[in-house]
Formats: C-alpha cells, structure tokens, sequence
C-alpha cells in the first residue's frame, strides 16, 4: 500500500482526486495486473504440465492419449459433460425463470439452496446420491455403477452454474419490452422466443460453458457413484489419477492436456456463440 | 471510461500488494507457530506421514510412546492418506520424519528421491513393521458360501475389489489371486485366466480400497477381497462381514522408514523401536495387523494359511509393476480391456444396467 | 397453467437432485440426536478444521473478487488484441481436474521447482502449507466471480458511466455510483457462488495440503478423514456446518441488499 501513497505525495486531496488528473492509461496496466494473476495461479502452473504432457514429443502425447482404457474414459467424459450442459441449459434457465418471475411460498428456501452442491464436499455429495439412487436406493431407482449414475453425480455438481448466470439477467430485464409486444397481440411463447430469450442467450451460454467445463473435471462425486468401472463408467479425472499412481506423470499430464484443450476449444467456440447472440439480442 | 478502468485496475494493484504482503505475513506466521509450539526446549515435534488404515493403531500407539521414557517430550504432527499420494506429497516436500507406508514401491520412490537412505530395509524385518493377508469378505454369516478363490468365479457372484491402476494398495488384491492360482508364478497362464474369470464378476472398481470397502457394506456385491486388518477394523466398527483367509494367499508387508533429512533423527528412531517392542506390535495386532518382529506375545492369534506366499515370490515389485499394471502392455491391463469392450458391446449406453 | 406448469417441474427437478440429497444429509447428522453433533464438532481437531477452511476461502474470496471485478469490467468495456482469448482463458480452470490442479501447483511452487526453490530460499513455504492452499482454491474458484456480473455489465451498457464521465466523475467515482450499484446483486451471487466453492473444495486442497491434522486440515478433509474412520456422524455433522455456512452466507447477501435500490 505504501508505493502509490508516495506517488501521490504531492497532491493534498485523496484519491479520487488524483484519478481524475490522471492520464487516462487504456486497458494496459489493468490488462497486465490480470494477465499476471491469471499466469502465476493458472497459466504457469498449466504450461508445466502441459510441458510434461508433449516433452515426449508428439508420438507419445498421442500414445498416452489413445491407450484405450484413457480414450475411453475421455469418450465418457465429454459425452456425459456436454449432455450434461444441455440439459443445464434448458433446466437451469427454467429454474431461474421460476425463482424471478414466479411466487409460491418456499421460494425463498429454494433460491437459497442453489448454491448448496457447490459447498458440500464432493465425497459427501457423491455419498448422499449414492444412498438415494444406490443399490438400497428408497425411491427405488438403482442409478449406481451406471453410466446414468455419472450424469447424476454431474447435474448434481453443476447445478448452480445455468441458474445463478441467468437469474441476474432476468431480475435486471426490463418489462416494458414484454408488456409491449404482449399489447401487440403476441402470445407468451412468443414474447419469450423474441424478446426474452435473446437477452438471455449470452448468460445461458456461459453457465453452460462453465457447467461443461464443471463437469470434465469433476472427480470426487463422480468416483463413487460410477463404479469406475475402466472403459464403462470410469471418467477421465480418475483415468489420469490411476497414472499419477502408477507413477506416470508424462501420461497424465497428456490426458489432462487433451482434456484442457477439448475444454479451450468448447470455451472459443462459445465464446463465438455468445458474441452471436448478443450481437442479434 | 479508460481512465475509470485505470483506477480501478490500481485499486486492485493495491489490494494485490496488501494480500502479498499478508500472504508472506500469513506464511512468517505459520511458521512461528510450529517453531515455538512447545516452548521447553526438551520438547521435540516429530512429522508422521502414513498411509490411511492404520490410523487408529497409530493414535494409540503415539498415545503408548509418550507414556515410555523415551516418548516423554516428543509431540507429534500426523498427516494420513492414500499410500502412493502421501509418498509422492514427501517426494514433493512434505516434512516428515517417519513414513510409514502400505506397499514398497511407495517407499522405493522416496529412496530414489534421495529422502530414505537406502539401507532402509537391512534391519531383522527388512523395514517392514506390520504384516497381513488378503482375505475373502462375505455378508455376515457367508449366506453364499464363498470359501475359495475358485467359489468367486462362479456365475453371478459378484466381487468387489478397487481398480489396481489408481489404488496401489489394490495391486495385492490382484496379486494373492493371480499368485494362488498359478502356483505361484509357476503358471502364468493359469493365473492370468483366473484374473481374466474375476474381472468378469467384478461389477465396481473404486479407486481406493477403504471406498470399496465401504461399497460392500452399502450393499454392493456377495464378496469382497480386502486386507485382513480392513476386515478386522470393519468388524470393530460395527460393519456386518464375515471373512476367510483363504489357504493360498499373499503376505502384505508394509514398510516404515526415518527420512534422511529428519531434524531429529534420534527421536524418530526411538518411536521406530518402540513400534517393533512387544508393546507396540501388541498395538498393531489388536488393531488387526499382523507383528513382523518373531516372538512377539501379543495376545491375539492369526491363522496362517498353508500356502501363504510373498512379492518376491512374484518376482519382486518392480518386475511385478512392468509385467502385470503397464497401462498399455501390461497382463492385467489387457485384460480390463478386453472386458472393457466386451462389456459396452454387450450393453450399450443407451440401455444402462438397472 | 403454464405457470404451474413450469413451477412444477422446476420443483420436482430440484427435489430429486437437490432437495432430498440435501435433507438426507441433514437427517444424517440431526437423526442420532444433537449430542453426536455436538461432540463431533467440538473436538480440537474439528475446531483447528474449522479455521483453516475459513482462513483459506476468505483469502480466496477477497482475492478473486478483486480479480473478478477487474476482469469483467475489462472483457465488457474495453477493446484489446487478444481479448477473447482472456475470456476463454479464464473458464480454463473449472476444466482442470483437481488432481492435476494440485499436480501442476506442486510442479510449478514446489521446494524441488525451480521457482518454489527461490521462494523456499526466500523463507516461503507455498506448497504444504496455507500459501498453496489458497492457490488451489483461488484456481478451482477463479472463474465465479467474473462470469456472475459479466452478463449484468452487458445486459446494463456503459450508458450511464459515460454520462457520469461527461459530468465530470472520476473512474473510482463512476465505478462507485454507477457501476457498483447495477451489479451488486450480481457480485454479490458471485462471491457467495465463489465462497461456497472455496469451502467446499477438496481434490486441488487435499494434494497441496499434506493433510497435516491439526494444521492444513481443512473441514472438507476432515469430513473425508471421519468418514474413511466409519464415523460417519462427524463426517455429516462437519458437511453440515459447511452447507449451513453457503446458506448463512447467501442469506447475509440477500438482507444486505438494499431494497429500494435499483
């Protein structure tokens, strides 16, 4: 804290003051704080392992990536994270649209749950589902060591991510739109399809992003509620630990890398889908 | 505009300066804390980094140290997990003092590290402090009868036992059934086809053997291959299973060692004496483990089986590791894998099992 | 009808999913009677548990909301070369498993790295200690905050900021009466979202941490210490302080916003 008080030493009012003085300076030196927060916590450490991953060059990056029991788990892992995101999308917009537009006693409890998945030790939410959908499940519904048991654990995990993107966006929404093309004779489905849904495309595709990105990754929940069994219900996060245990960092940093860059094209690509849409809304 | 994000972007370099510095504050602070714990100076603080099961021996016997002479001023930091993470964590720098392991090659890295001096294992048990068995686990009162490895094949048993590729601790379970039927090691391909017959009935593979476990007293599975002392640990904490040794297994060895880079070395050594006593040994073997010192009276019996065998017989872990768990060539590999692809053929995705 | 309709099946869903996990969890700990919880919580260890759990979210918290701040006002009112790759960057972490998170940080901060080696001679310890820690949560929780109020920066335009610009305001100024108040409701969602995501991490944690007990045990791993010990009462006594901390604070967030405010 000490450097910008000397910096200022000079001027007799307090900081607002000085701001306005100032040269305006354009993104850099905001843009050069972040770049170095995102490289030193994230991009650092990823680069070395991406190191490891293709410091054996290309052959065994893609050797590690394709022995079958990895590819398999990677096949598994993408599929079950992008229906995942899916079915995030249409239910967690869903949701969100009943917790703003909609009133029933209790709403606020259920607002205030949300959140919840993501407190809760991934062990401890793998265990509770495993009770409620395993072998002694009470509702009766056998979900455990199946691929429907992975989806499970995964909806569970990233069930906030859809619903707190597109909650704030509906509460910020102004009606005036919706009353007017209502007045002008257009039915709810297609007030919703032309005036709302536009806005919400850009908080729909990011919460979607961030639950596929969720899932891929997710390790805890997923483990016990799988099976693990290898080449049927084991997901990638597990594949790439059973290396680290055998030892074999270069091959799991391949698989992680495969994963990242899976994950970096999925996140481009939205990246493109929402600037589509914005651009329409 | 810009000048807007330009002070708030200095705000932020501000706030990032202040958290660095309370960070290294944060750190300092630590660190002065392990530093003047115990201020009398007799007082030593010696870093245990074990592996999970025996947490329960070690707090009691942690506890029956500092009642002895030598334990008097010695406090203790302990640290439990998985073997092979807790022995990577100390390759990575994890401070300890005693390592005490599930499986050798766990300890093997940390001499290859240059943090175990390579003398470890020349002592009368060869650096192993306890000992057990894999046994056949079974719902109270054995309602399906299985007895032997040859009952686990049958139709429609199911076996539980956790993945050997991320369960290190899971290779022994893998092991005393391929090492039993194939007459240990002589008949390999025996082996193999009898691992190649369970793998078929195993219908979860945790990745951890407590999570299996735990699986199998959820309700999953009619047997389940454990250590003796899970078995044992789980009977003690109320969990319903009966268990046979079956008369052809693998002796678990677990090693334990003082680190080179220990501060007190002297200390760490007396604890280590003290687990081999007959006092400490009595602690493990209550606890369900197995003595390694000979002549121990411990007061508690284990049945040893008729064929019991070792890793050596095997061939030694690192032959083991390279012929059995490769990922891409290994025995064991090919065999999930056949299974793997036989299974999502039989089943697609689109119908999964009820 | 349609509002029933839609009512209906957002609450069945979040039955199943969440509401009946949540409660089993609840019935888990409260079933035995309060004594069990009582003593599960109380004991040194929990206790110990309990603060650095607190000690290390809070850190990350502060830290990625700072962030988070910043990078959203600069993806949604600045142009620069390179800026959608920052906003595909900053998702990144959430697709890292946690194993690999903590195998990266223990590779790049280690004592054996060569940048961990000069922070090491420096005097400071990063990984197995509470510096790494918090580095692995402020990793899995980094993208929370920017992604809560980036859509409300879009949806809310810079209209206003440039006519407060015009007026003569100063950015702090601007960023303060303008900006601040129209995402409020959104940071303040963030920072829950990002807070229970700090509490509840545990894969990036339990590697860096070297599970000292009493030391860098946080509640996530004591309730994975409890439950592999077959106590489970303790293991869902400690999950429900943390749900119960995610709620708390989530109510706190929805009574401190203003309600006139719009």
């Amino acid at each position: 804290m000490s450097t910008p008080v000397l910096t200022q030493a000079g001027a007799p009012t307090g900081v607002p003051a000085s701001a306005r003085r100032r040269p305006r300076v354009g993104p850099g030196l905001g843009l050069g704080l972040a770049v170095l927060y995102l490289s030193l916590i994230v991009l650092f450490p990823l680069t070395v392992v991406a190191w490891k991953g293709v410091e054996g060059g290309a052959g065994a990056f893609w050797s590690a990536v394709t022995t079958p029991d990895s590819w398999a788990a990677l096949k598994l892992t993408l599929g079950a994270s992008a229906l995942v995101a899916v079915i995030n999308v249409v239910m967690g917009t869903l949701i969100a649209w009943v917790l703003v537009r909609d009133r029933f006693p209790g709403k606020a409890l259920v607002d205030t749950l949300i959140d919840l998945p993501f407190a809760l030790p991934t062990i401890v939410a793998g265990l509770v589902l495993l009770v409620l959908y395993g072998v002694k499940s009470p509702l009766h519904l056998n979900l455990a060591y199946t691929r429907a048991g992975v989806v499970i654990a995964l909806l569970f995990v990233t069930l906030p991510f859809v619903v707190r993107t597109v909650q704030p966006v509906l509460q910020e929404l102004d009606r005036d739109m919706e009353q007017a093309a209502f007045s002008l004779g257009a039915g709810p489905w297609l007030t919703f399809r032309r005036i709302i849904l536009p806005n919400l495309v850009p908080a729909m595709v990011s919460g979607a992003g961030l639950a596929f990105t969720r899932a891929i990754a997710e390790f805890g929940s997923t483990v016990l509620l799988s099976g693990n069994l290898p080449f049927k219900t084991q997901v990638a996060a597990v594949n790439i630990f059973g290396r680290i245990e055998s030892d074999d960092t270069a091959s799991a940093a391949a698989v992680s890398t495969a994963l990242l860059i899976v994950a970096f094209a999925v996140l481009i690509g939205l990246d493109l889908v929402q600037r589509w849409g914005s651009r329409r809304g | 505009m810009m000048g807007f994000v330009g002070m708030v972007t200095r705000r932020i370099l501000a706030g990032l300066a202040a958290t660095a510095l309370a960070t290294a504050a944060l750190a300092a602070c630590g660190d002065s804390d392990s530093g003047s714990g115990s201020g009398d100076k007799a007082e030593v603080t010696l870093s245990l980094v074990a592996y999970s099961t025996p947490q329960a021996a070690y707090e009691a016997l942690i506890k029956a140290f500092q009642k002895t002479d030598a334990g008097k001023n010695i406090k203790f930091k302990t640290s439990f997990g998985a073997s092979g993470d807790q022995s990577r964590a100390v390759a990575a720098g994890l401070k300890a003092d005693v390592v005490a392991l599930s499986l050798e090659p766990d300890l093997t890295r940390l001499v290859t590290a240059g943090l175990v001096a390579e003398d470890w294992n020349s002592g009368p048990t060869k650096g192993f402090i306890t000992d057990s068995v894999v046994v056949i686990a079974t719902r109270k009162g054995n309602p399906k009868g299985l007895k032997t490895w040859d009952d686990l094949i049958k139709p429609g048993v199911e076996v539980i036992t956790p993945n050997p590729f991320t369960s290190g601790g899971a290779r022994w379970n893998i092991l005393a059934a391929y090492g039993a039927k194939a007459d240990v090691g002589k008949d390999k391909a025996a082996g193999l086809a009898y691992i190649d017959s369970l793998i078929g009935n195993v219908p979860v593979q945790d990745a951890s053997a407590r999570a299996s476990l735990q699986t199998f007293t959820g309700g999953k599975g009619d047997a389940i291959l454990s250590y003796e002392n899970e078995a044992i640990f789980a009977q003690q904490h109320n969990q319903e299973l009966d268990y046979t040794v079956p008369d052809s297994t693998i002796l678990i060895e677990n090693p334990i060692a003082v680190t080179k880079n220990s501060e007190h070395p002297a200390e760490a050594k007396a604890f280590l004496d003290f687990l081999y006593s007959e006092a400490g040994q009595k602690i493990f073997a209550q606890n369900g483990y197995r003595p390694t010192v000979s002549g121990v009276n411990t007061g508690v019996t284990f049945p040893t089986p008729s064929g019991l065998f070792t890793i050596k017989d095997l061939g030694g872990w690192s032959a083991v590791n390279k012929e059995f768990f490769d990922a891409k060539t290994g025995s064991i590999a090919l065999i999930e894998a056949k299974h793997g692809v036989a299974t999502v053929a039989a089943s697609p995705s689109a119908s999964p099992s009820k | 009808m349609a509002k029933y309709l839609l009512r209906a099946i957002a609450l069945l869903y979040l039955l199943f999913l969440l509401i009946l996990p949540v409660g089993l969890i609840v019935w888990q700990t409260f079933g035995d009677g309060l004594q069990n919880v009582i003593d599960a919580l109380t004991s040194e260890e929990a206790i110990h548990a309990f603060q650095v759990t607190l000690q290390v979210a809070i850190w990350a918290v502060v830290l990625n909301t700072v962030f988070g701040v910043g990078v959203a006002l600069l993806l949604t009112r600045t142009n620069f070369p390179g800026k959608r790759l920052l906003n595909a960057l900053i998702d990144l972490p959430l697709a890292v498993s946690p194993v690999v998170v903590g195998l990266a940080l223990i590779l790049a901060y280690g004592r054996y790295s060569t940048v961990g080696g000069w922070l090491e001679n420096a005097g400071i310890q990063v990984i197995f200690s509470i510096p790494g820690m918090v580095l692995a949560t402020v990793f899995v929780s980094l993208p929370l905050v920017v992604r809560a109020i980036v859509p409300v920066l879009e949806e809310m335009g810079d209209d206003q900021e440039q006519a407060a610009r015009t007026l003569g305001a100063g950015g702090w100024q601007t960023f303060r009466r303008i900006t601040l108040p129209g995402i409020r409701s959104a940071l303040g969602y963030g920072i829950v979202l990002c807070l229970a995501r700090a509490l509840g991490e545990y894969g990036a944690v339990a590697v860096v941490s070297g599970k000292v007990v009493g030391e860098t045990q946080t509640l996530t791993l004591f309730v994975e210490e409890r439950y592999l010990n077959y106590e489970v009462p303790a293991a869902f006594a400690a999950a429900t302080v943390l749900a119960l901390l995610a709620v708390g604070s989530l109510l706190l967030t929805t009574l401190l916003r203003p309600k006139d405010g719009n």
